[in-house]
């Protein structure tokens, strides 16, 4: 049987594999998919779907908590752990469906198997212990990342967990130690606080959500400790030792010493690329840190081998893959007018509670760059539709280039802001200014006003403070 | 209410001007984008353009006035039902009440009465809306680029932040053809895709593109090349750098060659030119620049002046000038204008070059490497150091002869340098 060939590719089904296939097939390429596990990826399967849902889950059970408040009575509230769980697996089974009929629709074909380089414009896949292989004239490598583990760390699937394991627990346990506050642990914790658990976050560096705006981290972190989250700052564990009730941990916190016990531990130190068993050094693939090297088209050096998303490095993010795949696929098919990636433009979404979201420079890179800035700040108290949603805690922070008004950054902790940051994304892609800002109708009442007072507080013409 | 058009400025330093000629009578229908005066400058005669539209009530200055300050009232548009008596008030100037609309505040409302724009000349494309960012905008505003002579990079055209930052301002008449020329050959076409990279033209490399196809386009280049022996130089150099050590004193081959540019092109008034068209604008001064290589490009600072200046002012500046350059860090008024260029690449070895005119300049100086070359003294060979120039000449400006005349000077100056100090 003569093997298949293909215009295009791709070694993964994940939120950047997928995506860059459908566009190839729709710019015209024959392409094909190779997965080894299941369609849609960590995202869809193991990441941001699956933690939606069961944060959404901690959110109406949250709530409920506080019906007397809205004038509700709610007697008896308790929740079935398994049922929380069923619904999320239910949440990514429906979502994989989707996009394996997405594939179909775009005449993607799938393919079964563990697929590697193995030669130039050749991929071997290994399914069932049986080896073939394809050809394709360009090769686009999206195999994603996996948590990364530390030596004493290393999830063991029982008081060890990485996100896997925690997505999944067969009940709530009382007591939880998580390792690192990015946005994988801040969920987590999140989470399992909302449901009773005892939480202590352990973060190597001086505040939490350490990629955020100092100011949104301090306010978050402000929220978690009144929640009774136990946050331990610039601290390390430096030793776990497991018993059969859970662990006993000693944490180094800023030179002193504590011991701690926890029934799991969440490890969420970072991810890694999968890198391995993808044929990258025989066929010439540069890797670094545990990552791909790439340039901003995301070739990877190697004629007609491309990389992207959590492969290739950070931010790792769901829709910076999505992103590379279609700037890829257009790329290859020849469209014109394609431009790099500009991570500066890529917003970033934390689902605890109270969520954060992001996009662009904090105020102290944008001081670093050496911008002169102009910081605008609006507090969640002061909008109608905050307090009257009983979501007075947050805050909405913009920061401008003071010379040019361009909107250089927006940070903002509070109910629904992941919902809001597109506005500030989207102002950031069409480079306005504040003045385009500032013109801009905000409907009331929402919380999107907030975004507007931001703007204008930068400029010293905020109305409702 | 009458609306009073105002002398405008065509460049941030102009103070006043002269108004050479009215392109409407009083009584004309204006439209917004009309042209209804020239004016000029000891630069450049410009367009100016109607922002508002209405009826000439009154020309206030009249045809061939000198010396007509900024911001004074020049005409009066009379909108739809008023008649020229309104316009009377207005007779007599009023002291100007906006300032130049480049340095009124960030927001975008337009002062009333800044109702003319300069027309950046024949630069504005036919067919309307240039469709730039609002931050693309607002930077070519500050930095005085004319939007109109910016290729956009952004979806379908649009000019966006990266096409601006480090674009040139647009020099009063040199601007050329709005876009970046697109050569008639797709190189694409030719090659297997995935064979190359595809590296997208940043600002620089575009405005390099439209301005010296536009050059060789339209500019009527000759050459003109000529051996200098440089060992008298390079003695009296090494003299002054050693007796300059302490306070700093370390001049270059270069800086002897702008500044005997700088005084060849005051001995041969002549060829310190530019071709504006309908007239030679013969300069003052010697304002001579300099290539600098960056990365990614080059740009062409200017020593102004260059004929007042001495060795060690000229060796300064020009460090200065270099050093700013490679970080972009240049304002447009220190890369435009001048009259004449030094390009050297003899730290290359390059023996000898031909270059490209800078436009709106005349003339442009090619300079090889010095190096030991036999030479014929009294019919005896003899090795000396020996530099290849070549001139290129803008031949609509500086005849042959002419050009020769001035390459003589250059040569006389830097074989026998103490004559640069008369």
């Amino acid at each position: 049987m003569a093997e298949k060939s293909y215009d295009v590719v791709v070694v993964g089904s994940g939120p950047g594999g997928y995506v860059a296939a459908i566009r190839a097939s729709q710019l015209g390429l024959k392409a094909a998919i190779v997965e080894r596990s299941e369609i849609g990826g960590i995202c869809l399967n193991w990441g941001c779907i699956p933690t939606k849902a069961l944060l959404r889950s901690a959110e109406i059970f949250h709530n409920i908590e506080r019906a007397e408040e809205f004038g509700l009575k709610v007697e008896g509230l308790s929740f079935d752990g398994t049922k929380i769980v069923e619904r999320s697996r239910a949440v990514a089974g429906q979502l994989s469906q989707g996009v394996q009929f997405l594939l179909k629709k775009n005449k993607v074909d799938v393919i079964v198997g563990n697929g590697s380089l193995s030669g130039k414009g050749k991929i071997k896949i290994e399914a069932d212990g049986k080896a073939t292989e394809i050809s394709a004239k360009n090769i686009i490598l999206a195999t994603g990342a996996r948590a990364r583990t530390l030596p004493g760390l290393e999830p063991d699937g029982e008081t060890i967990w990485s996100y896997r394991e925690a997505m999944v627990p067969k009940s709530i346990p009382k007591s939880v130690l998580v390792i690192g506050s990015g946005a994988i642990g801040i969920e987590f914790a999140s989470f399992y606080k909302t449901f009773g658990a005892d939480v202590t976050v352990v973060e190597l560096l001086d505040r939490v959500l350490p990629v955020e705006d100092k100011e949104i981290s301090a306010f978050a972190a402000k929220a978690f400790k009144k929640q009774g989250m136990n946050l331990l700052t610039g601290a390390k564990v430096t030793e776990l030792k497991k018993s059969k009730s859970g662990v006993t941990a000693t944490i180094d916190v800023g030179g002193k010493t504590e011991t701690l016990k926890a029934e799991k531990v969440i490890s969420a130190v970072g991810i890694t690329g999968n890198i391995e068993d993808i044929g990258l050094e025989k066929a010439g693939v540069k890797t670094d840190r545990g990552h791909v090297t790439v340039n901003e088209w995301c070739e990877t050096g190697v004629p007609n081998v491309y990389a992207i998303g959590d492969l290739v490095g950070p931010p790792w993010l769901a829709h910076k893959a999505s992103h590379e795949g279609v700037m890829v696929a257009e790329r290859i098919a020849g469209v014109k007018g394609v431009h790099p990636m500009d991570t500066s433009k890529i917003p970033g979404c934390t689902y605890c509670h109270p969520q954060v979201a992001s996009v662009g420079l904090t105020e102290a890179a944008a001081k670093e760059a050496g911008h002169e800035v102009k910081v605008g700040r609006f507090p969640f108290i002061g909008n109608g539709k905050a307090i009257a949603l009983g979501e007075a805690e947050g805050l909405i922070k913009t920061v401008f280039d003071a010379k040019t008004g361009e909107l250089l950054g927006a940070h903002m902790v509070g109910a629904e802001v992941t919902e809001l940051i597109q506005g500030y994304t989207i102002a950031r892609q069409l480079e306005t200014t504040e003045a385009d800002l500032m013109a801009t109708v905000f409907p009331h009442p929402t919380l999107s006003e907030m975004m507007h007072e931001s703007v204008l507080d930068a400029f010293g013409r905020a109305l409702h403070i | 209410m009458p609306i009073p058009i105002l002398m405008p400025a065509l460049s941030p330093t102009m103070e006043e001007g002269t108004l050479a000629k009215w392109l409407v009578k009083e009584g004309d229908e204006v439209r917004s984008g009309d042209l209804i005066a020239e004016i000029e400058t000891d630069k450049a005669t410009m367009e100016v353009e109607a922002v508002d539209e209405g009826t000439v009530g009154k020309l206030l200055v009249a045809e061939g006035t000198e010396g007509v300050p900024v911001n004074e009232p020049i005409a009066v548009i009379l909108e739809e039902g008023e008649d020229a008596s309104a316009a009377d008030n207005l007779a007599t100037p009023t002291p100007a009440p906006a300032p130049p609309a480049q340095t009124s505040p960030a927001p975008e409302a337009r002062p009333a009465t800044a109702t003319v724009a300069p027309a950046p000349a024949k630069t504005k494309p036919v067919g309307g809306r240039i469709f730039a960012s609002p931050l693309a905008k607002r930077i070519a505003k500050d930095k005085g680029i004319d939007l109109a002579a910016v290729t956009g990079s952004g979806p379908r055209g649009r000019i966006v932040k990266v096409d601006v930052e480090g674009a040139p301002k647009t020099p009063a008449r040199s601007a050329g053809k709005a876009q970046a020329p697109t050569s008639s050959i797709d190189a694409r076409a030719f090659y297997e895709p995935g064979t190359y990279d595809e590296i997208p033209l940043n600002s620089m490399r575009k405005t390099i593109a439209r301005r010296l196809t536009q050059s060789k386009q339209e500019i009527p280049h000759y050459y003109l090349t000529i051996d200098c022996v440089l060992d008298e130089l390079l003695k009296v150099r090494k003299h002054l750098n050693t007796e300059g050590a302490d306070a700093g004193v370390k001049l270059s081959v270069n800086d002897f060659i702008v500044r005997a540019a700088a005084l060849a092109l005051k001995k041969v008034p002549e060829a310190n030119v530019s071709f504006a068209d309908d007239a030679l604008l013969r300069h003052h001064h010697s304002d001579v620049g300099i290539a600098v290589a960056l990365e990614g490009g080059l740009i062409t600072p200017i020593i102004r002046r260059a004929d007042e200046k001495g060795l060690a002012e000229i060796s300064a500046e020009a460090k200065e000038l270099a050093t700013r350059a490679r970080d972009k860090k240049l304002s447009p008024a220190e890369f435009e204008g001048g009259s004449f260029s030094v390009s050297n690449l003899g730290m290359f070895g390059i023996k000898n070059f031909t270059a490209v005119i800078n436009p709106p300049q005349a003339a442009i100086m090619a300079v090889g490497v010095g190096e030991p070359r036999p030479i014929i003294v009294d019919g005896e060979v003899k090795g000396a150091t020996v530099m290849t120039v070549t001139l290129s000449c803008d031949h609509r400006a500086i005849d042959g002869a002419l050009g020769a005349q001035l390459l003589a000077a250059f040569k006389s100056y830097i074989e026998y340098p103490p004559s640069m100090l008369l």
